[in-house]
C-alpha cells in the first residue's frame, strides 16, 4: 500500500486522488496475487486428472465429473479475489 | 459415464475421449438449480439494495451460469480432440474466463442500475452455493448409484 502511495505522489496526485489511485493499485495487485493460487491449483488438478484418464480410461467419466467440480471450486478462490477487487478498486 | 478411448495408445497427447460429456450434464444441472434459486437471491438483494440490487443480482447470476456453461463446453469440446489439448484449454480457459468476467463487470460498473456490493456477493454466493448443491448430488450418485437423490 505504501508503495502505491509513493507512486501516486510521484505521479503528481495529491489528497483524495492519491488515495483513490493507491486503493485501485492495491486492489489490482491483490487480484493478481489471488489469481496465482487457483492457477497453480487448476494446473495440478487437471494434470493429475489427465494422468488418471490416460492410465484408466474406463474411469474417465467419473474423473471428468470430479475434475470439473474441482476446477469450479478452485476458481471460487479467484472469484473471491475478484469481488474484493471490484468492491475496493472500482 | 461410458467414455471409451478412441484409440489404443495411452499417450495423453493423442488419447481422446468420446461418448457423453459428464461436465455438460453437471453444468446443465447447475443451470437448472440456478433457475430455482435465482428468484430467492434476487428477492434478497432487492430487500437490501432495492431495484439496483435486484438487477445486479440477476446480472451476477447470469455471469456465474454462463461461466459454468462455457467451462463445461470447453472441456467437452477439447476432450474429443485430445487430453493434452483439454489440459491446455482448461488452463488458458481459466484466464480467458476471468478476463471475460472482468470485462462483464467493467462494462456495467458505471451503469445507473448497478450495485457493486450486491453483484459481488451474488457472484460468490451463487457460485459456491450451486457448487455445493451439485456436489451433494454428484457425491451421492458416484458413491451410491442406487440411492441417487432426485433433487
Amino acid at each position: 500500500m505504501e508503495a502505491f502511495v509513493h507512486i501516486a505522489a510521484a505521479a503528481g496526485l495529491t489528497g483524495d486522488e492519491a488515495k483513490a489511485a493507491s486503493a485501485a493499485g492495491s486492489a489490482g495487485f491483490a487480484y493478481g496475487l489471488a489469481a496465482i493460487g487457483p492457477g497453480i491449483g487448476i494446473g495440478y488438478l487437471v494434470g493429475k486428472s489427465v494422468e488418471a484418464m490416460a492410465r484408466q480410461p474406463e474411469a474417465a467419466g467419473m474423473v471428468r465429473t470430479t475434475m470439473f467440480l474441482g476446477i469450479a471450486f478452485t476458481e471460487a478462490l479467484a472469484l473471491i479475489g475478484f469481488v474484493v477487487f471490484i468492491l475496493i478498486g472500482l | 459415464m461410458s467414455n471409451e478411448p478412441a484409440n489404443s495408445s495411452m499417450n495423453p497427447m493423442v488419447t481422446r475421449l468420446e461418448g457423453e460429456a459428464p461436465e455438460i450434464q453437471v453444468s446443465l444441472d447447475i443451470l437448472k438449480r440456478g433457475a430455482y434459486v435465482a428468484p430467492i437471491i434476487i428477492a434478497v438483494c432487492a430487500v437490501f439494495a432495492g431495484m439496483d440490487g435486484a438487477f445486479s443480482a440477476l446480472y451476477g447470476i447470469a455471469i456465474v451460469l454462463v461461466n459454468f456453461l462455457f467451462a463445461a463446453g470447453l472441456v467437452a469440446f477439447t476432450a474429443r480432440i485430445s487430453l493434452g489439448l483439454m489440459m491446455g484449454a482448461v488452463l488458458f480457459g481459466y484466464l480467458v474466463r476471468l478476463g471475460l468476467i472482468f470485462l462483464a463487470v467493467i462494462l456495467v460498473r458505471d451503469a445507473s442500475w448497478i450495485s457493486l456490493t450486491a453483484l459481488g456477493l451474488t457472484i460468490i454466493v451463487t457460485h459456491l452455493g450451486l457448487l455445493v448443491w451439485e456436489m451433494r448430488f454428484v457425491a451421492a450418485s458416484l458413491a451410491f448409484p442406487g440411492l441417487k437423490p432426485r433433487k
